[in-house]
């Protein structure tokens, strides 16, 4: 492949890069708050919310990311038209209706919606390790002092919390970024479904490599970025 | 002399272990108790509950006039609503055995932050009690350190200030030197013994036998979940009356 073809399929393949980081920031917009609640829910006393979330987090970190993006790609088409969930209650038939499967929106939407809810489950396992970490005296101190259970939260344990989950957080991000190539699956265009169609239009690896070399380049500007927040947050041990 | 607080017969078990028994005592305003006794007698369950920390089973507690709980007929306690609880907590103080300040905030923040966001004290005016309340624990200068940058004798006293910053009417030490270095126990008793002198009320449980026989206007003795003995430090060290007492104070003595 000569320097005019390469600069010509790096061209192309740019064009997709908003599609690869639309889908890494809305993962990261929805998953990490969406974490944040299931990995207080987990903690939460009533047993059977406990157990709900301890299945969904089991079921999603032990299943291929792969499988449910196909899964929730396919469930709505298959769900509106099912007889069964026609006989369900309103709002089980609300949520599946939810969904416009004709909408030019529909596959990024359910995308994003499987990769939230992968994400969330994996970030909530961090959150819950960081907010265990935090030792009992802060929770009491806080409590003699009169802060509310809310502003003990947010004032005094989460600012704690962020600082212990940066790292294990930063390792979640950069493998977020990659995962986002899984979309392709189902045809979602982002950087790796144009990487393998310009492949097999000049049988070459070259456009593989340009590939590669964008994500390399995100990991580099991520990874700079979390060292900057970690020692920003150094602050204090 | 106004009673600041009034226990009694407040009782507490884990299941079937009962760690306190029939705990009954009063502190008048400007008096400072201590309580003193081996490890596992209960002192500090006691002044957990007191500080509404843990639930005692029954009896009563009454803090400034305000009732925390009452025993019902059946002896069980029966704590009032939550806002009388929320202003009895606000007329207490807790100083804990190993600080628990707030690492990420520094050591004003430490001090002003329950007095803006709890009291709604304005900023400015939160600031100016916390410079003073830091001068006083001679401190002023490290108000923009952290705590991590501090010496346990200093994070101590910072804590001291940040319970006071609240303005509490009594205010409770739970073995505040036992964290610390020999060396470093003398400057935290020194500051306790200016808020003595001040007419603070205070509780303290200590371990300190020298200093609560100097600086107790009033000592009770307690093990096994009872008070085995109370009363001024004459009495109490000079000439007590139970057994055990005598034992205790002995081995203290012996090293």
């Amino acid at each position: 492949m000569g320097i005019e073809e390469m600069k010509k399929v790096a061209e192309i393949l740019l064009q997709y890069v908003p599609a690869t980081l639309k889908l890494f920031g809305a993962t990261l917009l929805f998953s990490i708050p969406l974490g944040m609640v299931v990995a207080l829910l987990r903690k939460c006393k009533i047993k059977p919310i406990e157990w709900l979330i301890s299945f969904y987090i089991l079921v999603m970190r032990g299943t291929p990311l792969m499988l449910q993006v196909i899964a929730i790609y396919y469930a709505f088409p298959f769900l509106q038209k099912s007889e069964t969930v026609a006989a369900m209650p309103g709002f089980v038939r609300a949520i599946v209706n939810l969904a416009d499967i004709r909408d030019p929106n529909y596959m990024f939407r359910a995308v994003c919606l499987a990769f939230t809810l992968n994400y969330a489950a994996y970030f909530a396992e961090i959150f819950r390790g960081g907010i265990e970490a935090i030792p009992k005296g802060q929770y009491e101190a806080a409590e003699c002092l009169g802060f509310t259970k809310i502003q003990t939260f947010f004032r005094i344990i989460l600012p704690q919390v962020i600082k212990r989950i940066v790292p294990a957080s930063s390792n979640e991000v950069i493998t977020l970024i990659k995962d986002t190539s899984l979309a392709n699956i189902i045809a979602y265009e982002e950087v790796i479904l144009k990487a393998k169609q310009q492949m097999q239009l000049y049988s070459s690896l070259t456009p593989l490599f340009i590939a590669g070399v964008f994500y390399l380049i995100s990991t580099i500007i991520l990874t700079a970025l979390f060292s900057f927040i970690e020692k920003k947050l150094d602050y204090y041990k | 002399m106004e009673e600041m607080l009034q226990v009694r017969n407040l009782s507490k078990s884990y299941g079937s272990l009962k760690v306190l028994k029939d705990i009954s005592f009063d502190v008048k305003k400007g008096e400072v108790v201590a309580i003193i006794g081996p490890s596992g007698s209960g002192k500090s369950t006691l002044l957990r509950c007191i500080n509404q920390l843990e639930r005692a089973d029954g009896g009563e507690v009454t803090v400034c006039g305000m009732p925390m709980f009452k025993s019902d007929s059946a002896g069980k306690a029966v704590y009032s609503s939550a806002k009388v609880l929320r202003e009895i907590r606000l007329k207490i103080g807790l100083v804990f055995q190993n600080f628990n300040l707030f690492p990420h905030m520094s050591v004003l923040r430490n001090v002003t932050e329950a007095p803006i966001q709890v009291l709604k004290h304005p900023k400015a005016e939160a600031v100016k009690t916390a410079e003073i309340l830091l001068k006083k624990m001679g401190l002023l200068e490290k108000k923009n350190s952290y705590p991590c940058e501090l010496s346990g004798g200093q994070q101590q006293r910072v804590s001291i200030a940040r319970a006071l910053a609240l303005q509490p009417e009594v205010l409770f030490f739970d073995e505040p030197t036992s964290a610390l270095d020999p060396e470093l126990t003398g400057e935290i008793l020194k500051v306790i013994k200016e808020l003595a002198k001040d007419k603070m009320t205070m509780v303290i449980v200590t371990h300190e036998m020298a200093f609560a026989r100097d600086v107790a206007n009033h000592v009770i003795f307690m093990d096994g979940g009872v008070i085995v003995e109370s009363g001024t430090p004459e009495e109490v060290f000079g000439n007590s009356k139970s057994e055990r007492t005598k034992q205790f104070l002995e081995r203290y003595h012996n090293g």
